[in-house]
């Protein structure tokens, strides 16, 4: 589903990842730990494109996304979606607007049948009383759901997140991580998920990696990452539960 | 050791000043050829352009008609005693026409347009650009240059001309009052006097210069908000740089064009 071959990209002289390889199968949830600027949302980025690698390859459907060319590249995105840390939401359009431009941008659909597609993913975040809202006026949770719907609105089948809990209390964060693992049950997509919230990865991940130094330093299950014996994987995760603990 | 320290100070501060340059005038032209490139593919998005058409005709009406008001009335209240001490008082309608026509009302408007709309267009192409707005759009297969910075660059070349047209009789309007305050004039009398003297060949350059004008304020201002770094300090400064770096470039290429004009038609 996704190939990732020894990706680099570096900053000035800041190498910020290090030829690093990944493989994430079909309708598989898979969590990127790693320590804030250690390169999680690069990578992201990489895969879509929005940065270019100095080096390495991603395959993405068996397409090789660095060959592509631009029209190509998105008819291929038009197959993935993204929910930005902050949400991304257009500012000066309405939660309406912004559910409809990816459907009028990228679909053949109606006004009718975009109009039943809006109300219905409103519906799976449970925010349908917002859709005349503007961006300005959302909770942060908010803009984190309606930017959810936003992304899954014309039903990709890759799924990347950002940080999707990041700046949210512990239950609206919980509320999200759950609300992330109905919606790729429900329409069956392969999700990334970069995060370095703990309950959030436990609620999600089926297999998790550590991003460190620029490379992945250690792939497994959720539970033998936090329950390693590992100093580091160790430090990281007494760490986060600590800060977690504290915000709760 | 301090006389040191402070040279070096200023090198360091002038190199940095001149690569800032440098990096503009190169950021400027690449920005131009991109928007040449994508201005003719389609979609042609000619709903974003009337948008922006209607917006920055709207934001700037009510600040160009007092400006263009006032400049009427101030220029010709410094013209008239000038006039009467040559005993030239009768040219006054023609010679504050001409100046108006050909240079106020063209550079006022367009500075005044940079003030207001570079810079609108600089913040908010910033904020858009600091809080992930166009890698969203960029990842929902839509081409942000096109959406965003050529549909306003459209917009701002065309809307320009039509303020300054505006401009130019809202100043004569300023022009005609301040001479009613000074002398008994009629407005046939004013109009006709000014119809006389400025001639056909005085208007054309001075309006098909503000195409330009209008394409720098709108190249400007896209190209300092799309490529905004550094958060919120970042798109202050990309707003405060737009109006900066067009108001240059507007007086910089007035005066050229001035002097391809005067040297195609000498007699103009």
């Amino acid at each position: 589903m996704v190939i990732i071959e020894k990706l680099s990209k570096s900053f000035g002289s800041h190498l910020v990842l290090d030829e690093v390889s990944l493989k994430v199968e079909e309708a598989e949830n898979l969590v990127v730990f790693g320590r804030s600027g250690t390169g999680k949302s690069v990578l992201l980025k990489c895969i879509v494109r929005l940065m270019e690698p100095d080096g390495g390859n991603v395959s993405i459907f068996g397409k090789d996304v660095m060959g592509l060319g631009i029209d190509e590249l998105n008819e291929l995105r038009q197959q993935m979606g993204f929910l930005f840390q902050g949400a991304a939401l257009y500012d000066s359009m309405s939660v309406r607007g912004n559910l409809d431009f990816p459907l009028i941008r990228n679909s053949h659909l109606t006004p009718k049948e975009r109009e039943m597609r809006i109300k219905d993913v409103l519906e799976k975040v449970s925010l349908e009383e917002a859709i005349d809202k503007m961006p300005a006026d959302l909770s942060g949770g908010m803009k984190k759901r309606i930017g959810l719907a936003r992304a899954i609105i014309t039903e990709p089948k890759l799924m990347l997140y950002d940080e999707p809990t990041t700046g949210l209390d512990p239950i609206t964060a919980k509320e999200i991580s759950k609300l992330i693992l109905d919606l790729q049950k429900e329409l069956k997509m392969t999700s990334v998920i970069v995060t370095h919230d703990i309950l959030c990865a436990k609620i999600i991940a089926d297999r998790a990696v550590m991003l460190e130094d620029g490379k992945i330093q250690y792939t497994g299950d959720i539970t033998e990452l936090t329950t390693s014996k590992d100093p580091f994987l160790k430090n990281f995760f007494s760490d986060e539960l600590i800060e977690e603990i504290g915000r709760k | 050791m301090k006389s040191q320290s402070l040279q070096e100070k200023i090198y360091r501060s002038f190199e940095k000043k001149s690569n800032n340059f440098f990096e503009t005038i190169g950021g400027l032209t690449e920005f131009t050829i991109l928007f040449f490139k994508n201005v003719f593919k389609p979609p042609y998005e000619v709903d974003q352009i009337r948008k922006h058409m209607d917006i920055l005709g709207i934001q700037t009406f009510p600040i160009v008609s007092l400006t263009g008001f006032i400049i009427g009335l101030v220029i010709t209240m410094q013209t008239q005693p000038v006039l009467v001490r040559f005993g030239a008082e009768a040219f006054l309608p023609g010679s504050v026409g001409i100046s108006i026509v050909r240079e106020l009302g063209p550079v006022i408007t367009a500075l005044i347009f940079a003030g207001r709309v570079s810079s609108g267009i600089g913040a908010e192409l910033g904020s858009m650009r600091v809080t992930e707005q166009i890698d969203a759009m960029e990842v929902g297969a839509v081409n942000p240059f096109k959406y965003l910075v050529v549909t306003r660059i459209f917009a701002c070349t065309f809307i320009l001309p039509i303020l300054t047209v505006y401009v130019i009789f809202i100043a004569l309007f300023g022009a005609y009052v301040a001479v009613l305050l000074v002398q008994n004039m009629s407005f046939d009398y004013f109009t006709g006097a000014v119809i006389k003297s400025v001639e056909f060949g005085d208007a054309i350059p001075g309006i098909a210069k503000t195409f330009v004008f209008g394409f720098i304020v709108g190249v400007v201002g896209t190209y300092k908000g799309y490529t905004a770094t550094n958060g919120t300090e970042g798109v202050g400064r990309a707003s405060t740089t737009s109006v900066v770096v067009s108001s240059i470039l507007i007086l910089i290429f007035d005066m050229i064009l001035v002097k391809i004009t005067l040297w195609l038609w000498p007699t103009i």
